[in-house]
């Protein structure tokens, strides 16, 4: 592989994850979602429109999230698919969604971590679901056909004026 | 790993600063960061020492325009160049879409720039990628000091070049960012290509921007 796959998702993909996501927050009380990519890029925000800065919190939560999967091999894990950082007033729950995705859930008092971690093993399955018919049909992960090889084909003008 | 979004129009794309300990790395997005526009760019976030040393990653996202009505947004990220920090410095390379080696022109820094760019051809090749086949540019950074190496020496040792030897690509092809200089030609009967490289002298933000859009350009390219 030259270099890292893309990948891409289109806007039925997106309603779809929203839906999943909007019916776990009801469902767990809790008050936002988001999905970051695992290079720190922000796919999708549910709920309660964050009051941080999406893309920086993006970047720290993929940082977080590998740091941690490296200590889990060197204490002899695979990973650790979950993590949970726990405030005194607001708490994050962490998982991982087909292995490419982070689930990021931000909660308070109105609910408790055990129902949160409950209702997000449930969500989670969907969402992987979701991801992998995803990548599978893009061909991500690995496959050499991505769909937005050839985006922006022909832009090369537009791309050389965009710099000047 | 690129990624487009659909929903919202926008490309996403992942630059990494790489180079050796107090090579300029963080100086260059500092500088992008006082020059952009507040509407165009992010919060920069940086994970730093009590020192100022880089220990994780800065972070700096930046958009750069639109083009087929995508939003252009670039997540730039360095790396800490002190060798004991390479856990987190191989962490921050993956899905890196293009790369900017930051080298100390220094001569008293070359061989800690040799180590850096071996290093990032280790840590690359771990991950599956081939530095020779994304995006990558070099630039040569404080041009300025009396102690700086020529380029050509810096050259010699951080960019030598590699084998061509896909027969499609053994055409003679120019640096478009150096008239009469080229990046893929022929020597001693070998096709040799080499990453394009700039001079720079970041705290004063000379070559900071050209840098960034030599690469920026590189990666949006790819997807072209």
């Amino acid at each position: 592989m030259a270099g890292a796959a893309s990948w891409s998702f289109s806007e039925s993909d997106f309603k779809q994850i929203q839906q999943h996501l909007q019916a776990f927050l009801r469902d767990a009380n809790a008050r936002c979602a988001l999905l970051v990519d695992r290079t720190g890029q922000l796919v999708a925000t549910v709920g309660e429109p964050p009051q941080f800065d999406p893309t920086a919190f993006a970047s720290l939560t993929a940082a977080d999230f590998s740091a941690n999967d490296q200590l889990a091999k060197m204490i002899g894990e695979h990973e650790f698919a979950s993590l949970v950082h726990q405030g005194e007033k607001e708490s994050m729950f962490l998982a991982d969604v087909a292995k490419r995705v982070i689930l990021v859930v931000l909660f308070d008092q109105r609910t408790t971590l055990g129902l949160v971690k409950l209702k997000g093993k449930g969500v989670v399955e969907k969402l992987n679901k979701v991801f992998e018919e995803m990548f599978n049909r893009v061909g991500a992960g690995g496959g050499s056909a991505t769909p937005q090889k050839g985006l922006l084909e022909g832009a090369e003008d537009e791309i050389d004026k965009l710099f000047g | 790993m690129s990624m487009i979004n659909y929903a919202s129009r926008e490309i996403n794309c992942k630059l990494v600063y790489y180079g050796p300990g107090l090579g300029g790395k963080t100086t260059n997005l500092e500088h992008i960061y006082g020059k952009v526009s507040p509407n165009t760019r992010g919060k920069m976030i940086s994970l730093a020492t009590e020192t100022e040393r880089t220990l994780f990653f800065d972070f700096l996202p930046v958009d750069l325009g639109t083009i087929r009505g995508f939003k252009t947004r670039f997540h730039l990220y360095t790396v800490p160049g002190q060798v004991y920090y390479n856990a987190s410095r191989k962490l921050i390379l993956k899905g890196v879409d293009g790369i900017v080696f930051v080298a100390d022109s220094q001569i008293e820094r070359m061989e800690a720039n040799v180590e850096s760019m071996q290093n990032l051809y280790d840590n690359m090749s771990e991950y599956g990628y081939d530095l020779t086949k994304i995006p990558f540019v070099i630039q040569y950074n404080k041009r300025d000091l009396p102690n700086a190496a020529p380029v050509r020496d810096l050259q010699a040792s951080l960019n030598p070049g590699w084998p061509i030897e896909d027969g499609a690509q053994q055409k003679v092809t120019p640096d478009p960012t150096r008239p009469g200089e080229n990046l893929i030609e022929r020597v001693d009967n070998q096709w040799i290509g080499k990453a394009s490289y700039l001079e720079a002298v970041a705290i004063r933000g000379d070559g900071v921007f050209d840098t960034l859009k030599a690469v920026s350009k590189m990666v949006l390219k790819t997807l072209s």
